[in-house]
This record gives C-alpha cells, structure tokens and sequence, in this order.
C-alpha cells in the first residue's frame, strides 16, 4: 500500500490534478461567448487584460477590496486558509524531498519547519471557523449543503493527518498512509468538484474583469474600485 | 391548460394583441391564465444547454456558499436581513435549480422564479462587485428573465413593454408622427422665450443626434424642450431622428432579447443613416445601457461598440459646461444641501462616475453637494430599477425597496436630489410620495435651463 501510495499514486494524482485543471481551464475559455456573455473580449484585447489583472490582484491584498474591508474577519479567515493550504504543500521540505526523488527536480524554496506547523495548524482552525460559520451565519447557512463540508473535509483531511505523522501520533506509519491517500483524494478529485475553484477562481475573476475593463466603463477610462 | 389568450408564450406582435392584453386592467385575466400555463420543459432545457454556456456554469458551479454577498444587497438589508434574500440563494433556488433539474419544473417553480427574477433583483449588479468568485448575480438574473420570459412567466406590465417595442419600437404607444409633432409643438410654445429655438429633424451629418425616452414625449414634453433650449444654447450642430428615437429598452427588463434586438437595430439604422459624429442620450440610465453598453451585443457588432460614438447626457453636460459651450451664471449657483442619484446602469455600468461630480463642481456652490455613502460604482440601487418601478403586482416589495435611498438621502441631509435618470427619478418621487421626507428632485436640464446665461442671439427682444 506504502509502495503503490508513494510511487505511482504521486504521478497519477499529480497528473490527474495537472491535466485536470488545464482541461478545465480551456473548457472554460471555450465555454466563453462574445455575444451571449455579452462582452467583446477578442475586439480589446488591451482593455480587457488590463481589466482582467485588475480584478484579480485586487482580490489577492488582503482587506485590498470593499468586500474584504467590510468582512474583515472572513477576510482574515480566508487569506490566512488559502496561504496555508497553497503555500504548506508547495514548499514543505518533506514534500519537496519526496518531488526531489521522485522527479529530480523541486521547488527552490522551502518552509521553515516552525512555520509550516504554524500554518498547518491555521488552515485546520480556519476550516473550524468556516464550519462554525456555515452553523452560525442564517445568510450563509441557507446556501450550505452537504457537498460544501465535503469540500472542507477534502481541503483539511491532508492537513489533519498530516499533523498526526508530523507529531507521531499513535502509530506513524498509519497516518503517513492516510496523509498520502487524503492528499491523493485531494489532487484526484479537485478538477471534478468545487476544488476546481483552484483555477476557476482566476477564469471567472478574469472574465468579469473584462466585463467591467471592456464594456462596463473600461473602454471609457473608468477604473473600476473593487 | 396549456396556453391563455393573455398568458403565453408568444411574444405580442400586433397592435390588435397589445390593445387586448392593454384592456385587461391590472392584468386580472392574464395573472389567473398564468396560473394554468403549462411549461414547455424541452423548450427550457434545449434553450439552456444552447445558451447558458461557461460563464453561468462555472459561476453556478464554484459559487462557495459563503454569504459574502448577502450584505451588498440592498434587498437583503432592507427585508429584515432575510436569508431568502441572499443574491446567491436567489439564483441558486432559481435558475440553479432549473439547470439540476433539467427543466423539468413546474408551474408553481416558474411562479417562485418570475417574484425572484423581478421583485427579489433589480439587477443593479451591486453584488457581483462583493463576491470574491466573480459572480454577477445581476448578469445570471438577467438570463433567467429571459428563460422565463420565453415561457410566458413575466409581468403583465414587461410583457406589454416588450410588445410595445415590437409594434411601436418605442416602449409606449408613441409612434414617429407624434414624436415630431411634439417635437414641433415645443418649438412653437417656447420660441418666444428663447428665440430661435427648433428641433431639426433628420439633418445628416449633424455633429449630434438627440435620442429620448418615449416618455418625454407622452409625459414630459418640457424635458425634449429644454433639451433643445441646452443645444441652442450651446450652439451645437444637432438634429433628432423621425425614425429611431427611442433609446429605452422595457423589453431588456423583460428579457425579451428579440425585441431588444429590433429596439437597437432602430436606433442604429438612425444612426447610419443620419451619419452623425456622435449620438447622445437624454437622462435614462438604462436607455443608455441598452443602446450604449448591451445593444451592440443584441445587434451583432463584435467590436461590442455601437455604429457611432455614444454619449450619455451626462457626458455632453460635462463637456459643454468645460469647455464653456454652456456658462453658468454665478449668481444661480445651487446654494442650499444637495445630493445626487449614481445610476447604476451607466455608473457601476459603464464608469461615468466621476463626470457627474464634475458637473456638481460647476452647479453647487461649493460647500453645498453632499455625497450619498455608499456611492459612486458601490451605490445602492434607486429601489425601482429592472423594471420594478413599473410592475402592479410587485407594488408593495417595491415600496419596501425604496427605503435604502430614502434614508442614504436623509442621511445626507439634503432637501434637492439630482437624478439625471428617469427610472432613479420616478423611485425618488414614489419615494416622496410614500414616505414624505421633504425632498425635491429634479432632472440636470431644468435646473440647468434656470441657471445659464443665453447668448444674446436667443433673448427676446422686448
Ligand atoms: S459571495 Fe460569491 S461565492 Fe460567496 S455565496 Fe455569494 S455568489 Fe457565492
Ligand atoms: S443585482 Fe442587485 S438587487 Fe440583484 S441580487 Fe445583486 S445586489 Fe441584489
Ligand atoms: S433604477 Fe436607477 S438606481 Fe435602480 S438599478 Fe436602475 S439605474 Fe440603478
């Protein structure tokens, strides 16, 4: 199982998760439709990068919107959730030494160790607060279904069980294979769920900057204020 | 039963058929046919998997249930904070639905969906600005009128705009004659008062052409006189068409994209057939947005501009006031608190944000314009739009809904509101009338009439 989970469950999971999020990625540009999207985006090209930069990076600050300034405790939720869930499986040294086998080549950069437990640990209290206020919130518990905390429990069952191989809890060799398989889940199944978000996120937050930098005022000099 | 005489899902073509839906006042018979029109399931479902391509998908699909849009929405706030109210609840439960559904819902789905497409969202696009996936509600609403539209589930009072635009394209029964004649009429009864005043008609090659809402015509002669007073005034090269004049679009409130098709396309033949330098809009704001921003799309152009470049009233005023065209007499400066109306169809909509504060800087003594907050792109909604103002049946939410900006402008404090839209002007006076704060409210051309010194050339000579 060990054997099958750290060899080729790595490249399958990797390549379903690569391959996945490109195909969708070009689906979604396929997918777009000047005259029922309403918005030129081959007549202006300029206008529309431009505005398409801007809607994006914008709503990477943190607090660099008037949605997060308003919501400055989902803000703070959500920024420290997604720097943990991105930054803690890209550059942690175990995972780096594993690609560094496995593929000869890692990233540059690796974490600290203090760090990536900080972080670990923030993203499982993080997905703690989401849960609670999906319980909490009446305006964002009637939009909740069971599909949404099988989202959250994709995104952290890496993070828990991690954390139980980092500390050796119980018997380590358990919890490796259960991080490994919740992380293989996770890339496996991103492409096919609301995971997807991973790209899409950037598709959708693109298309409606260009919406607004081509049609909506772009063309007309405006900027808008996110 | 599958179709009524009143309720179906045909679009009214004919004169006759708009007389008959007309005379069925308040829309008793057509409401209670509704009750019984069947819906033409495939129908749905082939005309969703046609049109509702990656863009809706996606945002259906990656919305994150997180709430973060429920408090952009004025209808939200104003309903007692009511989940029910919540921008992605109301699509998701709508046209989230139909999509899982396959199209197959019924009659009491369809119903649920016309109160959430029209009395849930004016489609001000406020939310889409809130949500961290991008995600316009406003657009997806949008949509949803249409499929809705297209199966005979929309208000009486849309579904006889549209129609008035098939027959008449014009959203009331104006047709071309009484649009001149009134035209005339106005030059008659102010050309003593401003001497050489007219209104010419079908120039080609005029530096501007003057579309208007038919309203002004039916209603509100005094606006397409006082329009012509500012050209005069100015000294500008214009001309009205005899043909082409309506810029409004009821039927984009409808969603009836055939009729706003033919809507534009008239203006735009106008447009190439007077080969103007430019055309210029009154004070609507979705007139604008449905000739200006939206209209390219419905007529075809790829390059998502119109024929010739396009003006919103605002943006001639700004100009004119700039570069002096029109001067204001010092002395007839606004000199008491007032504020100003952001229409969202062409503020959030299309940018113009700071060109109506520019041309507040020429009119308000300094010290006395008070901005609404929130405003500018981020705005509420006047409380009337998306057709709202004009639906019976929804009479009582939209009363609900002009509260948000009776107390934005109690908030400010000022007693003039400046709306240089007739949609956000009728909400503010519903708004007067129901709630009685003591505020007036006013259009840019009257005030401006009463405040710029005329030329010599067009002072009457004693
Ligand atoms: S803010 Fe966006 S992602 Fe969140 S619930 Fe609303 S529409 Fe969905
Ligand atoms: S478009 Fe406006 S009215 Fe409609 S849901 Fe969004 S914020 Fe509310
Ligand atoms: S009526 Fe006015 S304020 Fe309301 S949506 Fe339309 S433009 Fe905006």
């Amino acid at each position: 199982m060990y054997e099958i989970l750290t060899g080729p469950m790595i490249w399958l999971s990797l390549s379903v998760f690569v391959i996945g999020m490109i195909v969708r990625a070009i689906l979604y540009v396929r997918g777009l439709n000047w005259q029922l999207d309403r918005v030129a985006y081959r007549a202006h090209p300029k206008a529309g990068m431009k505005g398409a930069a801007r809607s994006i990076i914008y709503w990477l600050i943190p607090f660099g919107t008037s949605s997060w300034q308003k919501q400055p405790v989902m803000a703070v939720i959500f920024f420290v959730f997604h720097i943990g869930a991105v930054c803690v499986p890209l550059f942690l040294l175990a995972h780096n030494m594993i690609l560094k086998n496995i593929f000869g080549l890692a990233f540059p950069i690796t974490l600290n160790l203090c760090i990536a437990d900080i972080l670990s640990w923030a993203v499982v209290l993080c997905a703690i607060a989401l849960i609670l206020r999906r319980i909490a919130l009446p305006e964002v518990r009637i939009l909740t279904t069971t599909y949404d905390y099988f989202i959250i429990f994709l995104a952290v069952a890496p993070f828990v069980t991690g954390l139980f191989a980092r500390y050796q809890v119980g018997e380590a060799p358990f919890w490796y294979t259960m991080h490994l398989l919740c992380g293989e889940l996770f890339l496996i199944l991103a492409p096919f769920t609301k995971l997807s978000h991973i790209t899409l996120f950037f598709m959708s937050r693109a298309q409606l900057g260009m919406d607004f930098g081509i049609k909506r005022g772009g063309l007309k000099g405006a900027n808008i204020t996110w | 039963m599958p179709e009524g005489t009143l309720c179906n899902r045909k679009p009214i073509q004919t004169e006759e058929s708009l007389k008959t839906l007309l005379g069925d006042t308040s829309g008793t018979q057509y409401y209670k046919q509704m009750k019984e029109l069947d819906v033409d399931q495939d129908l749905l479902w082939s005309t969703i998997q046609k049109t509702c391509k990656s863009r809706i998908r996606t945002w259906l699909e990656i919305c994150a249930h997180c709430g973060m849009c429920a408090e952009s929405c004025f209808l939200y706030l104003i309903n007692d904070r009511d989940p029910k109210q919540v921008p992605a609840y109301k699509i998701q439960s709508t046209l989230g639905e139909m999509i899982k559904r396959k199209g197959r819902v019924d009659n009491d789905f369809m119903h649920m969906a016309m109160e959430t497409a029209w009395a849930k969202c004016t489609c001000c696009n406020r939310c889409g600005m809130y949500c961290p996936n991008g995600i316009d509600m406003g657009v997806m609403m949008g949509y949803l009128r249409g499929l809705l539209y297209a199966q005979g589930f929309v208000p009486w009072e849309l579904k006889i705009g549209a129609g008035m635009h098939r027959v008449y394209q014009a959203q009331m029964d104006v047709t071309n004659e009484d649009f001149v004649e009134t035209c005339e009429w106005m030059a008659e009864e102010y050309e003593e008062d401003y001497v050489g005043l007219h209104f010419p008609v079908d120039k080609e090659g005029a530096d501007i052409l003057y579309t208007i809402n038919a309203r002004e015509v039916k209603h509100y002669p005094e606006d397409l006189a006082e329009a012509a007073i500012l050209f005069h005034a100015a000294g500008e090269d214009w001309t009205i068409t005899s043909k082409g004049w309506e810029q409004t679009s009821l039927a984009m409130f409808a969603g009836d994209w055939e009729a706003c098709k033919i809507q534009v396309k008239s203006v735009y033949d106008a447009m190439e057939r007077l080969k103007p330098k430019r055309m210029i809009g009154t004070e609507c704001g979705h007139a604008h947005r449905a000739t200006v921003v939206e209209g390219p799309y419905w007529a075809g152009r790829e390059d998502g501009l119109p024929p010739v470049k396009c003006m919103h009233y605002v943006e001639w005023v700004a100009e004119a006031l700039r570069t002096g065209k029109l001067i204001i007499d010092p002395d007839k400066r606004i000199k008491e608190p007032v504020t100003l109306q952001d229409s969202c169809n062409y503020v959030r909509n299309h940018g113009l944000k700071k060109i109506t504060r520019e041309i507040m800087s020429y009119m308000v003594e300094p010290g006395y314009f008070i901005d609404m907050s929130p405003n500018e792109e981020h705005n509420y909604c006047c409380g009337g739009g998306g057709g709202f103002n004009g639906i019976g049946l929804f009479r009582k939410e939209r009363n609900k809904a002009l509260i948000t900006k009776r107390d934005q402008i109690l908030n400010t404090g000022a007693k003039l509101v400046i709306a240089p839209c007739h949609n956000c002007w009728d909400a503010i006076r519903d708004l007067e009338e129901e709630y009685k704060i003591g505020i007036r409210w006013s259009f840019l051309k009257p005030l401006l009439v009463k405040m710029i010194k005329f030329p010599d050339h067009m002072q009457p000579k004693e």
